[in-house]
């Protein structure tokens, strides 16, 4: 029978440090949007290690549930007093979240989910850790999060308006987004990046394939060399690639056209589909092959019906390294394209250097919204295809 | 497996089908490409050239580059490349100069291929000083000049440029151009240095040094832009209290978009920006230009265009012709950087003074930036 950890009251001066040392981190935030950071500090410290200090020393622990409902109401009443109505939300966020840490801390509660045998300082190592993953989190999404409302904003500029801040509705408006559905630019750009990015993918993925292939297979004499030819694209700087390809299609002819964005997009993805297929064909059997061929199929007839299906994976992997690689690129498409391939990378490019419009950010927020949905059907897919391959369970 | 032969077969298809769409929107027959600023301004020049133009011309058509910022590298490497792709540039003055001493910009007779002013006076009399070079065809005079929040500069909001280097009267950020031009003027000027001796004095070292040390005063205070966007949303956040842009950013941000936003005429900086028509274009190509050209700068052209940005027309006759904004209405010549009004003290950009010392100063400035 397993031991469970028992939750055992800690002393209260501990739970009121470490409460206090939380609001003392919230309160930098509070402090820097009132003016003085230190004061922020300090007040937080002071106030959550003092409620920490009454619910632990003072209450019993039957108080619980009064103590967090009279908690969350004072820090509530707090924020409208500060902030209005977005203090009211942030006070209730903070009142719930302060009322079960000086719980969850001062009851012990936090050793429940973890081994009985585990030192101090070991524990203290699991939720740090946590802590810091989190943080890490936080300050990769923040700024992906910060655009969303912003684009959504009644004014042509990138500031939260007091109206925005006060949740009126007359601070909030789609018009950047009716800007992007209507503009003329706009849409040939979408059109464009639609058109080049699919097209782009499909040959990189084709020529990646075989090219992975063909390298794999032993009789082929410089593998190594014709290897790091290919997958060059992805070494050397964009600029040089694009600059390179900028006057070698100009002298071909190919400068200022779709065909020709199209073919350096797919010479930049088809490294990403090299790697990926080269690294699903290192488990892939050779035997099968041969025993195809030893039935009659033909090379053609094997690949498709007995090597495709089985590296599969790496190819739609590959696939779509490819098209976002087509789809974000600004840098290959200035050079190679004219304006009338502009795509949306450019437009958006162009956009925030000379306009600063939130159409910008209408359209990043779009995008967001795709590339989610894109990321979540490709991983739903490839769990239902390894599923059916019953290689995991459920 | 069906699903696969499907898939090679519908990207073969689509693969031809891509090759013969590109082949067929190669340079089609009456299309143009114009290259410009994006935004307000080329919107403005839509608005007044290409629309009406289109309209008498059923046949022509039109594609926008927002590629000015870039012009001269872009230009460059179409020479090398041998493949100019643009037909009509829209830059600044001073890069027209360096585009038409390299060669890339096509020197051109203004009294033959631009319309004369309605009173029959010649194009080059009309357009008079905004000529600064052959190959420049001038559209609009613009200023860089300095806006201000109305609500953070207290109860005396500034009235002349050296507010700007008054740090106890206006505390707070101010937003500068990355570049010398304009900021060592108005420091020189407010060092207290003549207004006609300015130029003499930036041309020595000491003198460029003396800018250097007025600017100096502000720099902890100063956040530097390098596009003309910046200033406007700076100051539409409140995050400096004062700084210079265009004029016709300010006028964007507190007429179109209702800022707290006032502005100094005070010591603006006048400019040009015009056309050039890029060197080595075939013969069809540059008769559809220059019919197109002789169209956009006409005398009513140019006023029509300040109807939607403030910027002032490059032709003397177009002055009386300029009307009320498309949108809001309102007279606009009052917001012209031209208007008697406005003009009673300006710079006017001295591109002979530039040519010579920009290098110098921009190396210096640079550098100074970087301390």
């Amino acid at each position: 029978m397993a031991i469970e950890s028992q939750a055992i009251k800690r002393p209260a001066p501990f739970a009121a440090g470490v409460v206090g040392a939380a609001g003392g981190f919230l309160g930098i935030f509070v402090g820097a949007s009132n003016g003085s950071v230190l004061l922020g500090i300090l007040v937080g410290f002071v106030l959550a290690a003092a409620a920490a200090f009454v619910a632990m020393q003072v209450l019993d622990e039957g108080m619980e549930r009064p103590f967090k409902w009279g908690l969350l109401g004072l820090i509530t009443v707090g924020g409208v007093l500060l902030g209005g109505l977005p203090g009211l939300i942030l006070g209730a966020i903070f009142g719930w979240l302060f009322g079960w840490f000086i719980y969850w801390v001062g009851m012990g509660r936090y050793r429940v989910p973890l081994p009985p045998y585990l030192t101090a300082g070991q524990v203290l190592w699991h939720y740090s850790f946590r802590m810091l993953c989190g943080v890490i989190f936080v300050f990769l999404i923040t700024p992906i999060l910060v655009v969303m409302p912003l684009s959504f904003n009644a004014q042509d500029f990138f500031t939260f308006t007091p109206e925005m801040l006060a949740f009126d509705p007359a601070g909030y408006s789609l018009k950047h987004y009716k800007d992007f559905f209507t503009s003329t630019e706009w849409q040939g750009a979408l059109r464009n990046s639609l058109i080049i990015a699919p097209l782009a993918t499909i040959l990189s993925v084709s020529f990646g394939t075989l090219a992975a292939i063909g390298l794999s297979s032993e009789h082929v004499p410089f593998r190594r060399a014709i290897m790091a030819i290919l997958i060059s694209p992805m070494i050397v700087p964009l600029i040089i690639s694009a600059a390179g390809m900028y006057f070698f299609y100009s002298r071909i002819g190919l400068q200022g056209t779709l065909l020709g964005v199209v073919l350096a997009h797919a010479a930049l993805g088809i490294p990403f589909v090299i790697i990926t297929v080269t690294a699903t064909l290192v488990g892939f059997d050779r035997s099968l092959t041969r025993a195809a061929a030893n039935m009659g199929a033909d090379p053609v007839t094997t690949f498709f019906r007995v090597q495709m299906p089985l590296i599969l994976p790496g190819v739609i992997s590959g696939g779509l390294f490819a098209f976002i690689t087509s789809f974000d690129e600004v840098v290959v498409v200035i050079f190679v394209g004219s304006a009338n391939q502009q795509t949306l990378p450019w437009q958006m490019f162009t956009g925030l250097r000379e306009q600063i419009s939130p159409t910008i950010l209408a359209v990043a927020t779009i995008l967001v919204g795709i590339s989610i949905c894109l990321l979540t059907v490709v991983e739903m897919l490839r769990r239902r295809s390894e599923r059916l391959r019953g290689m995991s369970p459920g | 497996m069906k699903l696969t032969k499907t898939l090679m077969t519908t990207s073969a298809l689509t693969v031809a089908a891509a090759a013969a769409f590109a082949a067929s929107h190669g340079n089609m027959a009456g299309s143009m490409t114009l290259v410009s600023w994006g935004g307000a301004y080329q919107n403005s020049q839509t608005k007044a050239y290409a629309e009406p133009y289109m309209a008498n011309n059923p046949g022509v058509s039109m594609t926008w580059d927002e590629s000015s910022a870039e012009a001269v590298a872009k230009l460059r490497a179409m020479n090398e490349a041998g493949n100019i792709t643009w037909d009509l540039v829209d830059v600044e003055a001073a890069d027209a100069i360096r585009l038409c001493d390299e060669g890339l910009a096509m020197e051109i007779d203004h009294d033959e291929v631009l319309a004369a002013a309605p009173d029959g006076s010649s194009a080059s009399d009309d357009f008079g000083d905004s000529i600064i070079s052959d190959c420049f065809i001038p559209q609009i005079v613009f200023s860089t000049t300095v806006g201000y929040r109305t609500d953070l500069v207290g109860a005396t909001p500034p009235t002349d440029i050296c507010a700007l280097f008054d740090l106890e009267t206006y505390p707070g950020k101010r937003s500068l151009n990355k570049r010398p031009i304009a900021n060592v003027e108005w420091a020189l000027l407010c060092d207290g240095v003549p207004k006609d001796e300015i130029y003499e004095v930036l041309a020595t070292p000491e003198g460029q040094d003396r800018a250097l040390a007025k600017l100096g005063t502000i720099k902890d205070q100063v956040v530097w832009w390098s596009a003309g966007a910046e200033t406007p949303q700076l100051l539409a956040d409140g995050e400096v209290v004062m700084g210079s842009t265009y004029n016709g950013r300010l006028f964007s941000a507190i007429a179109e978009q209702n800022q707290p936003i006032g502005m100094l005429w005070d010591a603006q900086m006048l400019d040009y920006d015009g056309w050039i028509i890029p060197e080595g274009l075939p013969e069809d190509r540059l008769a559809r230009v220059m019919d197109f050209l002789k169209f956009a700068t006409d005398t009513q052209r140019l006023a029509d265009q300040a109807a939607y940005i403030s910027y002032g027309p490059a032709r003397a006759s177009s002055a009386p012709l300029v009307g009320t904004h498309a949108e809001l209405g309102i007279e606009m010549a009052p917001h012209m950087p031209t208007d008697p009004a406005n003009s009673q003290n300006v710079f006017v950009t001295q591109y002979d003074f530039w040519a010579d010392y920009r290098d110098d100063l921009d190396a210096k400035f640079q550098s100074w930036l970087a301390q």
